[in-house]
């Protein structure tokens, strides 16, 4: 077994009265594609707000790296390596795709407390920048405002953004959202090309993409991990199955 | 985006404003030559708020307090007989960056209307608290014994050579402003305003730069403070009264919010229509504040933006 990179124990969320993550346990492994599903409202994009620190957690343990990062704001969990997308497409609107990605470059390049040098012209930030747009495939929109790309081109950037800041980790909420099966089909080579060389915890409604590329999923529901397994397990457990899965789901 | 057209403006304003000394002095107009002088002060205050709040998206309310902080930096010092420009002007400045850290540090804390409410209060407690010394004229302000004294440098009692200072001081200004944008600062404020919690998750931990922009602006600000005492000669809490900080909320909007020159045009045309309706009725503000809304909602980028993209249309 591959070491855990991101161990979580006992973690718990509530809203008023709502538990929107309820004593979970998860353990995602180096290099592997981790899929949290669940029906709607089950505590997916709560999870990963207070996984990347946008949401305080009421109780339990957040390990990343083997350090506890529970307490940490979200820029410094960021700088550990740890970035994660939007499920509504976050994107610096007025900036250009090339802007938009130099700018995550630049994150993880030193302070920023930098004034006199024109930052659009610096290779440091450019080249980078221009590297993570080829992994997914906008090289030629560089100079593309964001607000004027397609939105599957702005969830691509997104990705891109993310795989600038040098992760060694990814957190996607819902990345196919909102797609048509064209940009989705793109979108899970782009995530199968990385493979392997990040790990991604992968949140995704588009079960089609779920069980091709994830090596393991938990099936989350009201907050609490019900089941976790590879896909041929999952597909198989009966508990998952009345309780989110339907049959036309397990045909494919 | 009519970037030609905007450096075509903006330099024929720069030589219309070195002109005006040769003007005022052919037509002995020396009125002109205050006006004008006026305007680049305030041009220097509207540039600094536009670095937040057009850049940085953090409307201010209160950026005339950090304008009144460097004159009354001036004034005081006068009055104690310390007159000289070398340790007035730096004193002014660094008195109002550490109001700023003050201020930013309890209103940055806050965004939107309540940054807006905060910021206005925090002015406003500037305001009332020059009115209180009365070791320093209260309410009726306090003139100025002697101008800033530069020794054998230059000598600005002479009201042309402050003038040219003042041109030279708004040149450097608008430079500074150009560079600090374009810098990675820049675009860590710029992204901030355009999406704060993106830039969180890519890992700027924001607060700290939008405090340094905040005591940026307000260092400037009082700069232009210094230089605004020194041009009329007398200091006042009127200078950081509320209203004053609404007008240079209005300068940047009339002008351009977050375009470089935008302010600069506004500071010249907020002042030019103000003395120009005055003249005409004493309700001036009942044609000016028409004219503004015309402005915001038919301007896009205000008049800088709308002239520049004008001309781009005609080429």
């Amino acid at each position: 077994m591959n070491e855990i990179v991101l161990e979580v124990n006992g973690l718990c969320k509530s809203f008023g009265g709502v538990l929107a993550t309820d004593h979970l346990d998860l353990g995602v492994e180096q290099g592997s594609i981790h899929a949290v599903i669940g029906p709607n409202g089950a505590g997916k994009t709560t999870l990963i707000n207070q996984l990347s620190g946008l949401l305080s957690s009421d109780d339990g343990k957040i390990q990343f790296n083997r350090s506890d990062i529970t307490n940490l704001s979200a820029p410094a969990r960021a700088k550990m390596g740890l970035a994660r997308t939007f499920q509504i497409t976050s994107v610096f609107g007025e900036f250009t795709a090339l802007e938009n990605v130099s700018l995550a470059v630049q994150a993880h390049d030193g302070h920023s407390f930098k004034f006199w040098h024109d930052a659009r012209g610096d290779k440091f930030l450019t080249e980078p920048a221009l590297e993570a747009l080829t992994i997914v495939g906008l090289e030629e929109r560089q100079s593309i405002k964001a607000s004027l790309m397609s939105h599957g081109e702005r969830r691509q950037l997104e990705i891109a953004m993310a795989l600038a800041t040098k992760p060694k980790m990814l957190l996607l909420d819902e990345p196919m959202a909102g797609m048509g099966p064209e940009e989705s089909n793109r979108m899970v080579s782009i995530l199968s090309q990385l493979k392997g060389k990040v790990t991604i915890l992968l949140i995704e409604h588009d079960m089609g993409a779920v069980f091709s590329l994830a090596d393991k999923i938990t099936v989350l529901v009201y907050g609490g991990g019900i089941a976790t397994g590879t896909p041929d397990q999952i597909r198989a457990n009966p508990v998952v199955r009345s309780a989110y899965l339907g049959d036309e789901d397990l045909e494919s | 985006m009519g970037n030609r057209a905007q450096i075509i403006i903006v330099g024929t304003i720069f030589v219309g404003l070195g002109l005006v000394p040769l003007f005022a002095e052919l037509t002995q107009t020396p009125f002109y030559l205050d006006l004008a002088r006026r305007m680049m002060i305030l041009a220097i205050g509207a540039l600094s708020l536009n670095l937040i709040m057009g850049y940085g998206g953090l409307i201010s309310f209160g950026h005339a307090a950090y304008i009144g902080i460097g004159a009354y930096v001036v004034g005081i010092c006068a009055e104690h007989e310390l007159v000289s420009g070398f340790i007035q002007w730096p004193l002014a400045i660094i008195v109002s960056g550490l109001f700023a850290i003050i201020f930013g540090l309890i209103s940055l804390r806050t965004r939107g209307v309540y940054f807006i409410m905060i910021t206005l209060a925090l002015a406003q407690m500037m305001y009332f608290l020059g009115v209180s010394l009365d070791r320093y004229g209260g309410d009726d302000g306090l003139p100025l014994i002697e101008r800033s004294n530069f020794g054998a440098v230059v000598d600005i009692t002479n009201n042309v050579t402050l003038y040219f200072i003042v041109l030279g001081a708004l040149v450097l200004s608008l430079l500074f402003c150009k560079r600090l944008i374009n810098s990675r600062f820049g675009m860590v404020l710029q992204g901030t305003r355009s999406n704060e919690t993106r830039m969180k998750t890519i890992g700027f931990p924001t607060l700290r730069y939008q405090l340094t922009a905040f005591v940026i602006a307000g260092m400037m600000a009082g700069f232009a403070g210094a230089l605004l005492a020194n041009h009329t000669d007398f200091i006042n809490p009127d200078m950081m009264h509320w209203t004053r900080s609404g007008d240079l909320i209005i300068m940047v909007l009339l002008g351009g919010m977050g375009s470089l020159a935008g302010p600069v045009v506004g500071a010249l045309a907020f002042i030019l229509l103000e003395e120009l309706l005055s003249g005409v009725t004493e309700y001036w503000q009942l044609i000016f504040g028409p004219f503004l809304i015309l402005v915001v909602l038919f301007a896009r980028g205000g008049l800088l933006g709308f002239f520049a993209n004008k001309e781009q249309r005609d080429e």
